[in-house]
């Protein structure tokens, strides 16, 4: 038994596993801020591609991925303005701004790489960003793959999983947009600034898609390339809804997927008989099977994907 | 001599919404420790002249004065700030939550940053028991009764430190019990001096809890007077400005002597309901055995409290929702697993509470939601061909015969009023000549006039012996149409009542599920 | 600007919308091609010059616009039934890879023949596709815009590994299929040019669709379905029946569309037949308002957008990708016309407050 858990095989893949999930957690994590105030932010996708694209050209610019990260992080928030402007001022249909949203996402970011880079054969790369070294730690069974062979950003990742469930179940932003959520018209007449709560929500949830993303660029290829993200943003959806739209239930949905892919990876190389391509689809037909066999099931706030209009007639 | 100046004074009050005016040159003045009603039909105008007083709502002309001190009310914020607090019709609690995070909800008081929430539930108990209200801080909404969630919206006001509370039709989810239990709460609070505004449309209530009454007709002041010198008749003059009396089952049968309500309905029963449960999406049955039986040329009133499975009793009959076990019928045919369709075509019509949602589509034009029925039929179409003027000529004569008033057949439906999208429903529903009718609070939402003319329409249906079930929870109008009353209580039918045997305090504990 | 006003004021409101948003967009895509340091116009008359300006460059386009408006066609009507479908993308991969299996088994055959065959297995396959988000959601209650996303990326798995196995040429060394012999080609319209019938296919499946939509009872309960299924399934209707056919739809349309880029554009299927024709499509789709025709103008725009980047790439050292970024815009400034009057409240505001201003000072 013990000798699984200290094989280097299995370690590598706990590793990957690891490797893998952080960019959908962190777009999960961002995906329940917003759902839980009641808007369905189907432009993680789009967030966490603008997320890779800026932190990338912010990294090439000046060498550093301690300015990458933030400015990977305000440009996500800035699309999660823009996609709050349509879905709470404007009351737009979210399904549709976010589809829209991230087509945009996917022609900026590639007009701009072009622009910036042209469109030569060479792709410019930059430095990944590597685990600190934590020696015999990382030697550790399971724990040691797990967290001792990751780089900073799976940290910070992970430290965001308590951070959001204090923030959801004990602050007042959190009240506010567990009520915005569930029953906005209650918030709104106690006071509670239903937008503001909105836009907030939003905002973070971009923010942290793109953060997503970004650790796409920084950490796991050192290059940026159109569309990467390949439907990430919708995975971590089906995460949501996987994780009951709780930090800890997020975590081990996105720890799944991680596994998943992980496994695809290594399968790849290994003499399985099966074709690569049905490894490839292995996230895509678990996140259908999710869906299929979780959705549904309740649990989404109340006003999630509707729209609010102020109190105007009686 | 100067005069103490009233806790609350409204003055020349002015609300527009477009080209609709809600409110116009409205006064209200209410006394600290005062009862005042605000008296008035649907639309009149009551709610519209609350929601600037809670803030919600910013008039175009205008002073809102409190202590004589002319205040803005520009926000929820402002509103309490200056101890106003109001109890929607349609409480105002998010379910999910508790009642001590309830109570926290946009007050910063209770912390900026990080509510404090059990220095919150200790201040709840305080309150609480100060004011003679069972509340447990803790308890998730969701968990609580409607008569508890009644009294955690009383208890939010007062924490926020209310002095003027305002009552949004606070009885129409009580029972009559319940009610007395609220009237109780609400006397002692006014002796404490709180200023108390009490909306409502129910005239005998008004009576009993009441010291003065502000009467509002199409959103401007008919009358201030003292309870104590009036009556309902008069003020149900006041209310709608000529003596309408609606229609009732004893004119019907005053017309016609012969009619008994007894006929030969148990032999030829239209409708037939066995044991019927049908569960919510958590696993709670939300019907649980009830049984039913409704006759040709009879109306059944199901009489009950707002959540008491008549709803989801109403959605199973008429399909909209699958029945777990039981047994439905209609006109003798088992349809317990049939679809809506089968059940339009033994002659089922469906008049839903939610005409906006369920009856129309509110983006298509009238004469498209005239024809959704029947759309596959001759003559509005032929080998799935439609027909585009059969469509409209079957959308002309019904909007003739039920007075729909419309630009024209092409008008969306959505622009119309709620009269007029009512009389849609109906007229859908009712031209068919169904043999069995579904009505679920037809009159909600419509003022005298509409009221009187859906109520006619249901009596000419039972007249033409079609069998009705009249889902209402308003007693008044169960009791003015129903040959017999049955009485629904958590999902069970737990009292019947034939006309001439009706005993409203009877009916008033069967709908507290206490045994009569 | 304002007689433009005044014609738009003349549209219907639908039209005007479209209209209006595609100029906005224009106008920010000249914005972005004057911050590389070209003439908007310039970058706009090559664009467009490529486009129409030429027999060849409108055959081109109207080549490109046979997947745009098929998928779009599929599209329009799924959102029709409250369908989110935005799986065209893979049931265009699968319908094309149905179409070309048939057409090189079917080699021989004769055209009239081969030709339905290879159209009809590719409807089948797509909508056969499709299908699985339908059964994912009426049976299952998965939300089909994601279902039909991740399927999107299975089919094109499931279509690579087919070409790199039991469909591919075995005398080739590419992941495709043999050519198709000319029996089971689209015949070419114009001489000189690749434009071939799959333009023809457009029209009639728009004139059916149409028909289909405001004619037909079961396009009327689609429509109401769409609109408020509470209230179809009140009326009576087979709500899941009416969710079914946007499904199906939806399906055979995109399909039909790899059969006519296989058939009439690349001769044989290949890995990537498709440069994102559904996820465009989606935009077309908007753009149409949904009906049909609308639909067919959206997708000969875009062609020409897309036909068009190419040669201001090369002409006026614009990256071709504008043309994504136009794409998306215009559906933010489509949904986004209702800002108009708040955009218009706020400039109000402004000035009443600059007026103030101005008295105060005075």
């Amino acid at each position: 038994m013990l000798a699984v858990l200290t094989d280097p095989a299995f370690a590598g893949f706990l590793s990957a596993t690891m490797r893998l999930a952080v960019p959908i957690l962190l777009a999960a994590l961002g995906g329940l801020y917003a759902e839980r105030s009641g808007v369905l932010n189907i432009g993680l996708e789009g967030a966490m591609l603008t997320g890779a694209f800026v932190g990338f050209v912010t990294a090439f610019a000046t060498g550093s991925i301690a300015v990458a990260v933030p400015a990977a992080i305000a440009a996500g928030g800035l699309f999660g303005i823009v996609l709050a402007f349509y879905a709470v001022t404007l009351g737009a249909n979210q399904v549709v701004v976010g589809i829209a949203m991230n087509l945009v996402a996917v022609g900026v970011t590639s007009f701009f790489y072009r622009l910036i880079f042209g469109a030569g054969t060479d792709r410019p790369r930059i430095d990944t960003l590597l685990p600190p070294g934590f020696g015999a730690l990382a030697d550790w069974p399971l724990i040691g793959p797990l967290l001792f062979r990751q780089d900073a950003l799976a940290f910070l990742a992970l430290a965001l999983v308590p951070l959001t469930w204090f923030v959801i179940a004990r602050t007042r932003f959190g009240l506010d947009i567990r009520a915005v959520g569930e029953h906005p018209e209650a918030a709104e007449t106690l006071g509670v600034n239903v937008a503001k709560v909105r836009y907030g929500a939003v905002a973070i949830s971009s923010g942290l898609a793109a953060f997503g993303g970004a650790t796409l660029s920084l950490a796991a290829t050192g290059v940026f390339l159109d569309g990467m993200t390949a439907g990430r943003g919708y995975i971590a959806l089906a995460i949501l809804i996987l994780g009951r739209r709780h930090p800890l239930g997020v975590l081990g949905a996105a720890l799944l997927f991680g596994a998943a892919d992980a496994l695809q990876l290594r399968a790849q190389i290994l003499p399985t008989g099966l074709p690569f391509q049905f490894l490839l689809m292995l996230p895509y037909v678990l996140t259908i099977v999710v869906l299929a066999g979780f959705a549904g099931r309740g649990g989404a706030p109340a006003a999630l994907g509707v729209p609010f209009r102020r109190l105007k007639k009686d | 001599m100067t005069e103490t100046p009233p806790l609350l004074s409204m003055r020349g009050i002015r609300v527009a919404f477009g080209a609709v005016v809600a409110n116009d040159d409205v006064d209200l003045q209410v006394a600290a420790g005062e009862i005042h009603a605000l008296l008035g039909e649907n639309g009149a105008g009551k709610s519209t002249l609350m929601r600037v007083l809670a803030g919600l709502i910013v008039p175009v002309a205008g002073e809102v004065m409190i202590d004589g001190a002319v205040e803005p009310l520009g926000s929820p914020h402002e509103a309490m700030r200056l101890g106003i607090g109001m109890v929607h019709q349609h409480f105002m609690l998010v379910p999910t939550l508790t009642v001590a995070e309830n109570v926290c909800l946009g007050l910063p008081s209770t912390g900026r940053f990080l509510p404090d929430l059990k220095a919150a539930a200790r201040r709840i108990r305080d309150l609480a028991s100060r004011h003679a209200l069972e509340i447990d801080p803790d308890a998730r909404i969701a968990d609580l009764s409607v008569a508890g969630r009644q009294r955690v919206e009383i208890l939010k006001a007062l924490f926020r430190g209310a002095r003027i509370l305002i009552l949004d039709e606070p009885t129409a989810v009580l029972t009559p019990q319940e009610t007395e239990g609220l009237f109780r709460i609400l006397r002692a609070l006014a002796a404490a001096g709180t200023a108390i505004i009490f909306i409502s449309h129910k005239l005998n209530e008004v009576m009993a809890l009441t010291e003065t009454i502000t009467v509002l007709r199409q959103g401007r002041v008919a009358a201030t007077l003292r309870t104590a010198d009036t009556d309902a008749r008069a003020l149900a003059r006041l209310m709608v400005g000529a003596d309408v009396r609606l229609p009732t089952l004893d004119d019907e049968r005053a017309a016609a002597p012969h009619d008994d309500g007894k006929s030969d309905a148990a032999a030829r029963p239209i409708l037939t309901v066995a044991g019927l449960v049908c569960r919510d999406s958590d696993g709670v049955a939300r019907v649980d055995g009830a049984s039913i039986e409704v006759g040709a040329g009879e109306i059944v009133g199901l009489a009950g409290v707002d959540g008491n499975g008549q709803q989801e009793l109403a959605e199973a009959i008429v399909g909209l929702r699958a029945a777990e076990a039981g047994r439905i019928a209609i006109a003798g045919e088992d349809v317990t697993r049939g679809s809506v369709a089968r059940r339009i075509a033994l002659g089922l019509a469906h008049i839903p509470e939610d005409r906006q949602h369920t009856a129309l589509v509110e983006p298509l034009a009238i004469r498209d939601n005239f024809a959704v029925e029947r759309i596959g039929e001759p003559p509005l179409s032929r080998r799935g061909w439609i027909d585009r003027k059969a469509v409209a000529r079957l959308a002309s004569e019904v909007m003739a015969a039920f007075d729909i008033r419309a630009s024209g057949p092409g008008q969306t439906a959505g622009t119309l009023s709620g009269g007029n999208q009512q009389k849609i429903v109906l007229g859908r529903a009712l031209s068919r000549d169904p043999r069995l009718v579904v009505a679920v609070q037809p009159a909600r939402g419509l003022d005298v006039g509409a009221t009187a003319f859906v109520h006619r329409q249901l009596l000419a249906r039972r007249a033409a012996g079609a069998g009705v079930l009249l889902v209402s929870t308003e007693l008044d109008e169960i009791l003015a149409l129903s040959d017999r009353i049955l009485v629904v209580y958590k999902g069970r039918i737990v009292g019947a009542m034939a006309r001439r045997d009706i005993s409203v305090e009877r009916l008033g504990l069967m709908m507290a599920g206490k045994a009569a | 600007m304002g007689s433009m006003s005044a014609i738009l004021a003349r549209l219907p409101a639908g039209l005007a919308g479209s209209v209006a948003a595609v100029l906005a967009a224009f106008l920010v895509g000249a914005a972005l091609i004057a911050a590389v340091g070209v003439s908007p116009v310039t970058a706009y008359a090559a664009l467009f010059e490529a486009a129409l300006g030429s027999a060849n460059g409108l055959a081109e386009t109207l080549v490109r616009t046979v997947p745009l408006a098929l998928c779009g066609l599929g599209i329009a009507l799924a959102f029709r039934a409250g369908v989110f479908n935005v799986g065209a993308e893979g049931q265009l991969f699968v319908g094309g890879a149905a179409a070309g299996a048939i057409g090189v088994a079917g080699a021989g055959l004769p055209s009239f023949v081969l030709l339905p065959a290879m159209a009809l297995s590719a409807m089948i396959a797509g909508a056969a596709w499709s299908g699985i988000a339908a059964v994912l959601k009426l049976r299952f209650r998965a939300d089909e815009l994601i279902t039909t996303i991740m399927l999107n990326y299975v089919a094109i798995h499931l279509v690579s590994f087919l070409l790199h196995g039991p469909l591919k040429d075995p005398n080739g060394a590419l992941a495709q299929t043999a050519r198709l012999t000319s029996d089971g080609r689209l015949p070419v319209l114009l001489g000189g040019t690749r434009l071939h019938a799959g333009i023809l296919v457009v029209l009639v499946a728009a004139l059916l669709a149409h028909l289909f939509l405001w004619r037909r009872t079961e396009g009327f309960r689609l429509r109401v379905v769409g609109l408020n299924q509470r209230a179809a399934l009140n009326a009576g209707m087979n709500v899941r029946r009416a969710v079914l056919i946007g499904f199906l739809a939806c399906g055979a349309l995109a399909g039909l569309a790899g059969f006519s880029e296989v058939a009439g554009v690349q001769r044989r299927m290949i890995e990537n037949l498709s440069p994102g024709y559904g996820y465009t499509a989606i935009i077309v789709a908007l753009l149409g308002q949904t009906s049909p025709f609308g639909v067919v103008a959206a997708a000969f725009l875009f062609a020409a957008l897309q036909i068009g980047a190419t040669t201001m790439e090369s002409a006026a050292g614009v990256p071709s990708t504008l043309t994504t970024v136009i794409q998306g815009l215009v559906v933010l400034f489509l949904i986004g016309r209702d800002a108009i009057p708040l955009i218009g409240d706020a400039l109000a505001r402004l000035g009443d407050a600059l007026a103030r201003l101005g008295r105060r000072r005075a």
